[in-house]
């Protein structure tokens, strides 16, 4: 598979997540795994460009696709992405263990919704659980990020 | 927790899958978009022996129109029929049922065919199907059948699928000219599962009274249970707002929802009889301006 682009091999058990391809094998950890139901959001990775739960996959079923993480978005080690950036400025995160999901989730969701209302922001945040900054903040950096990104 | 070990397969053509199931139906789980099968395999309360993975097989995945009918294909992912323009053209139910679907980043990854074998009885699907008078079309070596909706669903998780028949496509009838559909339901916060909810159909006829409703109810019992007396006694009334609550009240006449820490008996049953009047009144006011 291809993971942010570059190509990730390895031969696995086919019962191994996606989830723990990702952290282990390809030694990405900036996907965190909460819930290993589905519910929290913590995991979510982009396939072939869509969110999804990468605890809920099987990292077999990603062979021939991409897979892009967290890791895959600021494009150098010294600066962050525009949706990133207004994390950071917003206070939109504080242990920042629920972030690389929303992150992975809102980037999607901007592509789709270039110009989105905070009621939708607040619905599409709606598959991602954090325990800390409360949402309000997350919502506020989003639409920030929508801002930069449209001028 | 993780998964216990298993046997893999992914086949690329139906025919393969088909001949793995007859091979090995009774240890053998179908891997769909797992959305409902590996949280349960996470846990160990499913621990199969072997999984048959059907994502790759394509000729799975459409949405088609058929004789006016609509034929979705067993591995048709959610958010493909969710922004279908088609479907909420023309099957409307199905667009608002599916929206309250898990979170997005389910959606992406469920598909039709898994909610309906899945068949739990709080999900939206298989009660908008139920409404719509569906019917699934399923396959195994031995032949082909098609199951309405009244024989599919048989009890909670429970359908009248054998263990080597693979579920291919769902087809639901058009709604007739002049009807008006609703979805509607309550659930503690989006994305949950519901803990009641109404799925209906009306048709109104020239003079303004209703000829044909359906009443398809959410987490009312083990399987979705159709009020069919409610159903019989709104044919001819002119849907006010009387004879619609007194169906409401007849809907929920002898369910018993099971009670739980989300919801007492009692709760349950206050709440599918104003899911209930809601979906009648939005579906009666749509119903009216299509006519
Ligand atoms: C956090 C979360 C929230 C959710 N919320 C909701 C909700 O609000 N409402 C709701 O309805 N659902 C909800 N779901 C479940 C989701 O909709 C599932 O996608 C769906 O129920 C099952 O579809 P699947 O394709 O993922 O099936 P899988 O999980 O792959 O399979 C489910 C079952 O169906 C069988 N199966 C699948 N496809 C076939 C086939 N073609 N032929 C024969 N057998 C088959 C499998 O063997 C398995 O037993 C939620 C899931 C999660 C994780
Ligand atoms: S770890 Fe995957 S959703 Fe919680
Ligand atoms: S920042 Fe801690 S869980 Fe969201």
């Amino acid at each position: 598979m291809k993971i942010n682009g570059r190509a990730v091999e390895g031969e696995v058990e086919p019962r191994l997540l996606l989830a723990d391809f990702i952290r282990d094998n390809a030694g990405l950890t900036g996907t965190h795994l909460g819930c290993e139901h589905g519910v929290c959001g913590a995991c979510t990775v982009q396939l072939d460009g869509h969110p999804v739960r990468s605890c809920l996959i099987f990292a077999v079923q990603a062979h021939g696709h991409q897979v892009a993480t967290v890791e895959g978005m600021a494009p150098s080690d010294s600066s962050l992405n525009t949706l990133q950036q207004a994390f950071h400025e917003c206070h939109a995160l504080q242990c920042g263990f629920c972030t690389p999901g929303i992150l992975m989730t809102m980037d999607a969701f901007l592509r789709e919704e270039p110009d989105p209302t905070p009621e939708r922001i607040r619905s599409a945040l709606g598959g991602n659980l954090c325990r800390c900054t409360g949402y309000q903040n997350i919502i506020t950096a989003v639409r920030l990020a929508a801002d930069r990104l449209n001028c | 927790m993780k998964p216990a070990q298993f046997e893999y397969d992914d086949p690329e053509t139906e025919e393969e899958a088909l001949d793995l199931l007859a091979r090995h139906g009774d240890e053998c789980k179908v891997l769909a978009g797992g959305q409902s099968l590996v949280p349960l395999m996470n846990f160990r309360l499913a621990r199969p022996a072997r999984l048959i993975d059907i994502n790759r097989i394509d000729s799975l995945s459409y949405i088609k129109r058929e004789d006016g009918r609509l034929v979705i294909g067993a591995m048709t992912r959610h958010t493909h029929l969710e922004r279908a323009a088609e479907v909420a053209q023309g099957w409307p139910l199905l667009t608002e049922a599916i929206g309250w679907v898990g979170h997005a980043q389910i959606r992406n990854r469920g598909t039709i065919g898994g909610s309906v074998a899945h068949a739990d009885p709080a999900a939206e699907l298989p009660a908008a199907f139920t409404a719509l008078d569906a019917s699934f079309q399923v396959r195994s070596k031995r032949g082909s059948r098609t199951i309405g909706w009244d024989h599919f669903f048989v009890s909670e998780f429970t359908t009248a699928l054998a263990p080597d028949e693979l579920v291919m496509a769902v087809e639901v009838p058009a709604l007739d000219p002049g009807s008006g559909a609703a979805f509607v339901e309550y659930a503690r916060r989006h994305g949950d599962f519901a803990l009641g909810g109404a799925a209906v159909t009306l048709r109104l006829g020239r003079d303004g009274h209703c000829e044909k409703a359906t009443i398809a109810l959410v987490s009312a019992g083990p399987a979705p249970v159709r009020a069919s007396s409610a159903e019989q006694q709104l044919r001819g009334s002119t849907l006010d707002d009387s004879s619609i609550r007194a169906a409401s009240v007849e809907a929920v006449k002898g369910l018993r929802p099971t009670s739980d820490l989300h919801g007492s008996t009692e709760y349950r049953i206050g709440l599918l009889r104003t899911m209930t009047e809601r979906a009648l009144t939005k579906a009666a006011q749509r119903a009216r301006s299509s006519t």
